[in-house]
């Protein structure tokens, strides 16, 4: 049709469609009008009025034909059909009430838990940051792999690189921040001067600090604020720019505010503020930034690659840069092959991608399962329906349009259930995405719902809505209405294997895959909350503080701390107190390593190292207070001082590995990177350090009197009540000194940091695997009631001709549990592969557990007995007399 | 749906375009004027001419407006719109095509 076609067709069809009444008055107005002609002219003729009547009604070939002519020529019998068909289906579903609500809400589910995963996806791998040309944004994945690197390698790869435009760096700081009247603890980045000039992001209000106002350490004491913090902590005061604040004591002015929706440049930590990294000396209490050995300086650098160059090639010329500063700092650094990673994911992107392919490929499993679910359902009610729509043909429908009606209803079903999940599903992202998880802690999820999740939605609904919609085709397309009609409800159930069976069996394989995992994921976590940590967490507090805060110089501090300690101990309860520098095993998944060296080795090369094992500088009572068993040897003494040969403890890994075995490794040397020969005292036993998914790694803890450091962890054993063991020990350490800033957490408390993943995989996991039992649960009742409301006049000859219960409920259900045992042996083993990829995540997650095994296996059982059990009843009801007298 | 079988597939179409072409018309002065031009030859029946009319109108060729007859009665007046003016020229060529070529064929049956 043309354009101008259009114009005259489109008003006309409306208005047919939509004043449908008097459009109609009208068609009846115009030909009463030629009716009435017609009668004058007959009755001038000299016919009679009643003669004239017959005769123009005659004329016209009988008036209610010619209206439906008109109809049909209105051209709007497309719309109109599909308008019936809605109505129709309507009308059909609101008859079995139960079939609609079961099937609505069985989509809702899987088409809810497909949105929400999709809406992690989206948040979490689709959508880049909130910054001008994401896309060409890269991170380094410097140093060890995790990202983590030291400044100063920092300094010569964004001098050395040809890659990148500009290389801007950040790494956290936890600091206390005093706007005057109420100190807060608060979560920030120190970044390098350029890091908005590299995002190239504008602020909201005030300026950023920019690489021109780096002038050596501490040069820039300047703040700048998150939108969200400045809405929370400030309350959106404009005066806030230009105020001086206090963080850690030190005064930094605030100089502008971040946009909204600018969270700082990693996914799941949203910092409250940003300040220069060449100020971080006054928040940390140590310098990184001529510390090239360490790589603690920064957590990533990132940058736009300049136009023209591939990933690929910047990915060798930071390899390069990596080589040539091995080569140059040979003692301090060892280059290992890098690669670019997806700036905001450095160091998360690979669990991420892996645990979001994981509910990808489960969520899909579950739609998947519901498809395959209503698919039987609605070719059971295809098959019940069978006269009806043999009816319908043999009064002239097309088979295309019964096929257009039931599709219709699938639509339907589909849309509405995917409606009610979507519903669900945004609440749950919304709230997710303002889950502050862990206490304390700025983790933060970011997977707000947008546009796209809707689209999503509605397209899973269609695909879904025609996948179980067409599972009755064939039926409908082979079915002969003479036969049908004749024969009425046939009584035999097919002996051959149908689509429905298949259907099941697959939905219940699927169930049972779902149900593994869970129970592999719940398995895990439970044991890795009794697990052996190497320390013993309960009843244990840490008190973390920095002594540099407060003024302290470094020879001060070993005496500090040594009255710390002493105050700790007069704590009524407190039976042990030890201390550890940095931070204790497990804590904040923040964890030093150091090369060491064979004691005979002479290049101490970092390339030469034998071993990487992670190192604790700890107290003498370090071991009593962390409960950490020693197997042989003594541990240390305060006379393990400066003026003491070097000691250390190692772990029962370092030993084996080192010297053989554990009580040949007491007494004997090793080498570490500043040369210092170590003699081995003692030997504690394995622990987790830096994650509960970590093999066996090898430790060593040398005396913290041996290597002083102003930010340490006390820890203290007692028998009290955390609560108050907590306000005690800070009212002690405030006697000590008022201006020492001191956080009091419960060791259990700060593990939650590691065990986040595992929490999260298993909840995920528990929800699908519930999802999956339900709808195995339906799929099962489905196909048993149906069988038996089927085969009812044949149960009844059966007991009518002497059958006992067990045999009737054989013949009634025997199907339905053999598919159930096929399905969930099947489901069972591919369970078991599928949770290969989970023991990545959940720690200590095997399949190869009597205990999950026999799990699947009576959570199937319960899941059939309990489907099958009300029509068993129904079977089992089953009058015979009734029944026959009824046909 | 029935059409006058002594009509030509489309012919009607024809007719009545030509016939709004002249003056808008209601459908009883439609049906008069068809009997008028052709004599009785053109057999079209009351019945099959009110679906005609409606499909032209949906097509866009004529359009409908409720007027006062002749006889002072609100009647549904058809006229003919551009499209239906370039619909008639196409369809009236079409027609002296077919009439030629049918004209031959006889023709050449009688040599």
């Amino acid at each position: 049709m043309r354009m101008e076609q259009w114009f005259y067709a489109v008003p006309l069809r409306l208005r047919s469609l939509f004043s449908r009444r008097q459009v109609e008055q009208e068609l009846d107005e115009e030909l009463q009008y030629h009716l009435e002609r017609k009668i004058e002219e007959y009755t001038s003729q000299g016919l009679t009025p009643e003669q004239a009547r017959h005769a123009a009604l005659r004329s016209m070939d009988g008036l209610t034909q010619r209206k439906e002519e008109c109809r049909d020529m209105r051209g709007v019998n497309a719309i109109d059909n599909t308008v019936r068909d809605v109505r129709y289906s309507l009308r059909v579903l609101a008859k079995s009430p139960a079939f609609t609500i079961v099937a609505i809400v069985t989509l809702a589910l899987a088409i809810g838990a497909n949105a929400v995963v999709f809406g992690i996806v989206n948040g979490l791998v689709l959508r880049p940051l909130n910054v001008p040309r994401a896309e060409s944004l890269w991170g380094t994945e410097y140093g060890d792999g995790s990202g983590w690197q030291s400044y100063p390698n920092y300094v010569d790869l964004r001098d050395r690189n040809r890659s990148f435009d500009a290389l801007a760096a950040f790494k956290f700081v936890f600091i206390g921040l005093d706007t005057g009247k109420d100190p807060a603890l608060a979560t920030g980045f120190a970044t390098s001067g350029n890091y908005f000039e590299v995002l190239g992001i504008r602020p909201y209000l005030g300026r950023f600090f920019r690489s021109s106002d780096e002038r050596g350490p501490n040069s820039a004491p300047y703040v700048v604020l998150t939108w969200a913090y400045w809405h929370t902590r400030f309350h959106e005061d404009r005066g806030v720019v230009g105020r001086t604040i206090r963080l850690d004591k030190h005064p930094f002015t605030v100089i502008g505010v971040a946009p909204p929706g600018f969270q700082g440049t990693l996914l799941f930590v949203a910092p409250d503020f940003f300040m220069p990294i060449v100020n971080q000396e006054q928040v940390d209490g140590g310098s990184v930034l001529n510390a090239r050995g360490s790589n603690g300086g920064v957590f990533e650098a990132f940058g736009h690659l300049r136009p023209g160059v591939t990933p690929a090639q910047a990915i060798a010329d930071v390899n390069a840069v990596g080589a040539y500063l091995a080569k140059t700092y040979p003692k301090e650094f060892g280059h290992k092959k890098c690669s670019l990673s997806r700036q905001g994911l450095t160091s998360f992107g690979g669990p991420v991608r892996a645990f979001v392919g994981g509910l990808m490929l489960l969520a899909g499993l579950i739609l998947l399962g519901a498809c395959a679910n209503l698919g039987s359902l609605f070719a059971a009610r295809a098959a019940d329906r069978s006269r009806e729509v043999a009816l319908r043909l043999a009064l002239g429908a097309s088979r295309q349009r019964i096929l257009r009606q039931l599709l219709t209803e699938a639509v339907l079903i589909s849309l509405a259930g995917s409606a009610a999940g979507l519903l669900g599903s945004v609440g749950l992202l919304r709230w997710l995405s303002v889950w502050q998880p862990i206490p304390g802690v700025a983790v933060h999820v970011p997977v707000a719902p947008d546009a796209t999740i809707y689209v999503v939605a509605l397209v899973l609904a269609l695909v879904s809505g025609f996948l179980f919609g067409i599972v009755p085709i064939r039926q409908v397309l082979r079915a002969d209405p003479y036969e049908i009609v004749k024969a009425g409800p046939t009584g035999t159930a097919g002996r051959r294997i149908t689509v429905r069976d298949t259907l099941l069996a697959v939905q219940i394989a699927i169930c049972a895959v779902l149900v593994t995992s869970s129970l592999v994921a719940v398995r895990g976590l439970v044991r890795s909350l009794d697990s052996n940590f190497g320390f013993e967490p309960r009843n244990t507090m840490l008190a973390s503080t920095n002594l540099a805060m407060a003024g302290y110089s470094a020879g001060e501090v070993p005496a500090m701390q040594r009255r710390m300690i002493d105050a700790m101990e007069t704590i009524p309860g407190v039976e042990r107190v030890g201390l550890v520098n940095a931070y204790p095993p497990l804590v904040y998944a923040a964890a030093a390593r150091a090369n060491v060296f064979k004691e005979e080795a002479t290049d101490l090369r970092p390339s030469n190292a034998a071993a990487m094992p992670y190192r604790y500088d700890v107290s003498p009572d370090y071991f009593l207070a962390a409960g950490t068993v020693l197997l042989a040897g003594r541990s240390f003494s305060w006379h393990d001082d400066n003026t003491a040969p070097p000691v250390a403890v190692v772990n029962r890994g370092f030993a084996a590995a080192f010297f053989g075995s554990v009580t040949s490794a007491v007494g004997r040397y090793y080498k570490l990177q500043d040369g210092r020969r170590v003699q081995v005292v003692g030997v504690a036993a394995d622990g987790k350090y830096m994650s509960l998914t970590e093999d066996q790694q090898p430790a060593m803890f040398l005396p913290a009197l041996q290597t002083p450091a102003t930010a340490f962890y006390l820890v203290v054993r007692s028998s009290r009540n955390p609560e108050h063991l907590a306000a005690a020990m800070r009212s002690k350490l405030r006697e000590l000194d008022a201006g020492l800033p001191v956080a009091t957490h419960s060791w259990n408390s700060l593990l939650e940091v590691v065990l986040f993943p595992s929490r999260v995989a298993t909840m995920a996991l528990g929800i699908l695997g519930a999802m999956g039992a339900m709808l195995a649960m339906t799929g099962i009742f489905g196909m048993a009631a149906y069988s038996v409301s089927r085969r009812k006049r044949e149960l009844g000859i059966r007991m009518a001709l002497g059958a006992q219960r067990r045999q009737v409920l054989g013949a009634a259900l025997g199907r339905a549990v053999k598919l159930l045992a096929f399905g969930s042996a099947a489901g069972l083993l591919l369970g078991m592969l599928a949770s290969r990829v989970l023991a990545s995540i959940v720690y200590q997650a095997t399949p190869h557990d009597p205990l999950v095994l026999a799990g699947v296996v009576v959570a199937m059982l319960l899941l059939g007995l309990s489907a099958t059990w009300i029509p068993a009843q129904r079977a089992l009801a089953i009058d015979p007399l009734r029944l026959l007298r009824e046909e | 749906m029935s059409r006058p079988s002594d009509l030509v597939q489309g012919t009607l179409d024809l007719l009545l375009l030509k016939i709004l072409a002249l003056e808008p018309l209601n459908g009883w002065a439609v049906s008069q004027r068809l009997r008028q031009v052709s004599g009785d030859v053109l057999q079209v029946s009351d019945g099959s001419l009110y679906p005609a009319l409606h499909k032209l109108e949906q097509e866009g060729w004529i359009t409908a407006e409720w007027k006062a007859s002749e006889n002072n009665r609100r009647a549904k007046f058809y006229s003919l719109t551009r499209l239906g003016r370039g619909q008639l020229e196409k369809e009236a060529a079409n027609w002296a095509r077919l009439s030629d070529a049918i004209t031959q064929v006889v023709r050449i049956e009688e040599a």
